[in-house]
């Protein structure tokens, strides 16, 4: 593995590797002093040109506690502003010494650009609506938490696949690891050509609900797309929310999922949010982990596979 | 003694193709047939496929304003260098060719480089803003012969009845950009099951045809002849098929990336794959071979569209839209395996010159006519590398082609060898 770009062509034994040396490293996290030397005098580079600060928290926090450097780069105060081209960035920011780069763009494909102007590893932390393979890891990690495998569980991943990077990375992943996954929401919010995903399609949420072990929803990407795809915030809370009523009818060790941040009150019921089975912090604290074990597996040397 | 003679091709003549040889002087053909005596210099062309030179109806050449991509005279040379003899400019320069002093600017500076005629297609509308039309008499006068906005389509259909009403008039052709504005906005490759597994906005199908079944309709209200540019949808081939059988004077060009490239080469989210109309469905590319091949679709056109490494070397929907084409066009025509010689030259040479109304151009060789010729040998098995157009942003680099640009002729002088 040079890169992490994709959840698209990692096999079953990647990422369970993954996932095991995430578990170890979420173990470490717990510890009195929850940090380890292993890529000290390493950098890491965060390039978020797309406003984010919970991923960069996540890598950033990832990588001091295995000891490496941070540096980081803000489009807005970047010479981005003044006009420079994204490959005369990355090879500036190479050329300061730097060993890995964390990149966030709303571009597809971008990440894939930067693996070809560079001769580092390049983690992509999320690229337009098209991959977020960080959190498919730290997404599988917590189902597998809580069940021991993702082996035959059906997990419904609900609201706006069609512009979702974390559907698009989830679905690869979850299905190469065993699970079945059904999409859930209007044909608007759905892939064109859901005949060519690895999953099934339904536009009601009811009628699956007592037979799916996790419901992933999405966020209501109110600022994306630009052009109305749904009639109302509260008809989609009606049609496809996460509401207490809906939350009743699930199975007892069901689980609820969400990427973050979430709108209360549309996709999830403000209650349901801070349920027990609402394991959205978990995936908080198991994104420091799982990227932790990336950022292992592409500096890290002995680990290379 | 003659100028030049040309021996042993198999050659395109007004009597059909025939295994002779051709002679030359003073830039003009002057005998087709065999011992026709010496010459100051013999090409052999051992078999090779000789007709009248390619004419592209669809080149920008980017003169005058964004001289860092191309020029009249680079652009002319990537033309000679793949068999062309004429060209048409498209007018989205800056400023933009919508009246007639800058249709002979771009005339004249062709003149000076001297490498293949050059006729700047005109704007439809002032400043292909698609409001007011543009002057169009004074673009006519200055041999103008095709009108279009190219890059814009005309989105306001009464601005587009007008304007073709008024070019109807003076015997010229509206030519379209046929893609809908509206449907195709933020998007940046065919809508599909790429776009939809990339997370890319795309472009349905849909916006070209509805911009060609409505072109249509107001071509048949206003008797214009209409051209639709760069089809690439199977129903935009059936719409026009449909059009021609009922009698409307419309024709249609493809581009050589739309007949050897997909959307599945957009998976790789290389620039050089980017354009519009975009790649679409393999099912789309074989519709439209096979309009080449029966001729709904006239003419092979370049859509030749250099841009500098900065606007390539990007991120895909950060990436300018347009490839080059023009050093390869006749490769890819006839690596699609679907024209013979006569149908091959109809589609690169005879049907663009008479859709542009270039009156030396495109004509079956004979006695006594201008001596625009490419030699051309439809077996080569190569792969290209190189360019001699300013910009590089070309898909055909490292693909294996089938057929080769051996000489070109411009009125009588050799403009490229190869």
């Amino acid at each position: 593995m040079n890169h992490l770009l994709s959840t698209e062509h990692l096999d079953r034994e990647v990422l369970e590797g993954l996932l095991d040396e995430a578990d170890g490293f979420a173990e470490v996290l717990t510890r009195p002093i929850p940090k380890v030397p292993a890529l000290r005098g390493k950098t890491v580079a965060t390039m978020f040109f797309e406003p984010s600060t919970r991923t960069r928290m996540s890598f950033e926090k990832a990588a001091k506690a295995l000891s490496a450097d941070t540096v980081s780069f803000s489009p807005g105060t970047s010479a981005l502003s003044k006009g420079e081209s994204l490959k005369d960035t990355a090879l500036t920011v190479r050329a300061m010494g730097i060993d890995l780069m964390v990149v966030r763009h709303k571009a597809t494909g971008a990440p894939w650009r930067l693996a070809e102007w560079l001769d580092i590893p390049i983690v992509n932390g999320g690229d337009g609506a098209h991959q977020h393979p960080t959190q498919a890891l730290l997404d599988c990690l917590t189902i597998r938490q809580r069940f021991g495998t993702l082996e035959g569980l059906r997990i419904a991943i609900v609201g706006d696949i069609k512009h979702s990077r974390v559907a698009r990375s989830d679905i690869f992943a979850m299905t190469a690891l065993g699970a079945e996954v059904v999409l859930v929401g209007p044909p608007t919010l759905l892939p064109i050509d859901p005949v060519a995903w690895p999953v099934t399609v339904t536009h009601g949420i009811d009628e699956i609900l007592d037979d799916i072990d996790v419901v992933y929803l999405l966020r209501v990407q109110t600022e994306r797309g630009g052009a109305s795809v749904f009639p109302s915030l509260t008809e989609y809370t009606t049609r496809f929310g996460m509401t207490s009523a809906r939350f009743t009818r699930l199975k007892p060790e069901a689980i609820v999922m969400h990427p973050g941040p979430m709108n209360r009150g549309v996709e999830i019921g403000y209650d349901v949010a801070d349920d027990d089975r609402a394991l959205i912090l978990q995936q908080v604290s198991n994104g420091v982990a799982v990227r932790m074990a990336v950022l292992f597996r592409l500096l890290g040397g002995e680990h290379d596979a | 003694m003659h100028d030049l003679v040309l021996k042993g091709g198999s050659v395109l003549t007004h009597e059909g193709i025939r295994d002779t040889d051709v002679a030359i002087s003073n830039g003009r053909i002057e005998a087709i047939g065999s011992d026709l005596g010496d010459a100051e210099e013999t090409i052999e062309c051992d078999g090779a496929w000789v007709g009248p030179g390619f004419v592209d109806i669809h080149a920008h050449l980017r003169e005058p304003g964004h001289e860092w991509k191309e020029d009249i005279a680079s652009g002319t040379a990537a033309g000679a260098a793949g068999g062309y003899t004429a060209l048409v400019a498209m007018p989205n320069t800056d400023p933009p060719i919508d009246s007639g002093h800058l249709a002979r600017y771009v005339a004249d500076q062709a003149r000076r480089s001297n490498r293949a005629e050059v006729i700047s297609a005109g704007c439809l509308t002032l400043g292909r803003a698609g409001e007011r039309m543009a002057h169009l008499d004074e673009l006519w006068d200055a041999g103008v012969r095709i009108f279009t906005d190219d890059g814009h389509v005309v989105a306001n259909a009464s601005v587009l009845r007008i304007a073709m009403e008024y070019v109807a008039q003076l015997g010229g052709v509206v030519s379209q950009h046929a893609v809908d504005a509206d449907l195709s906005v933020s998007g940046h490759m065919h809508e599909g099951g790429v776009s939809s597994r990339l997370g890319m906005y795309g472009i349905p199908r849909e916006a070209d045809n509805v911009i060609i079944a409505r072109d249509i309709a107001l071509a048949e209200m206003t008797g214009v002849r209409y051209h639709v540019q760069h089809l690439s949808t199977a129903e935009g081939v059936a719409l026009v098929a449909s059009a021609k059988s009922g009698g409307l004077d419309i024709t249609a060009e493809v581009t050589p990336h739309h007949l050897m490239f997909d959307h599945e080469d957009v998976r790789s989210t290389d620039s050089n794959f980017k354009m519009m109309p975009p790649l679409r469905d393999p099912e789309d590319t074989t519709a439209l071979v096979e309009g080449l091949r029966t001729g709904v679709i006239d003419a092979v056109a370049t859509d030749h569209a250099p841009h500098a490494a900065t606007e390539k070397d990007v991120p895909f929907e950060h990436a300018l839209n347009g490839v080059t084409g023009l050093e390869w066009a006749g490769a890819v025509t006839n690596g699609v395996g679907a024209l013979d010689q006569a149908a091959f030259f109809d589609r690169m040479s005879v049907a663009p010159a008479r859709i542009a109304g270039f009156p030396d151009q495109g004509k079956p060789l004979t006695t006594g006519a201008c001596a625009n010729i490419v030699i051309f040998d439809p077996t080569t098995i190569w792969v290209p590398r190189s360019t001699v157009s300013k910009s590089v942003n070309t898909p055909y680099f490292g693909r294996e082609l089938t057929g080769r640009v051996k000489t070109t002729i411009f009125q009588g002088a050799i403009t490229h060898e190869g």
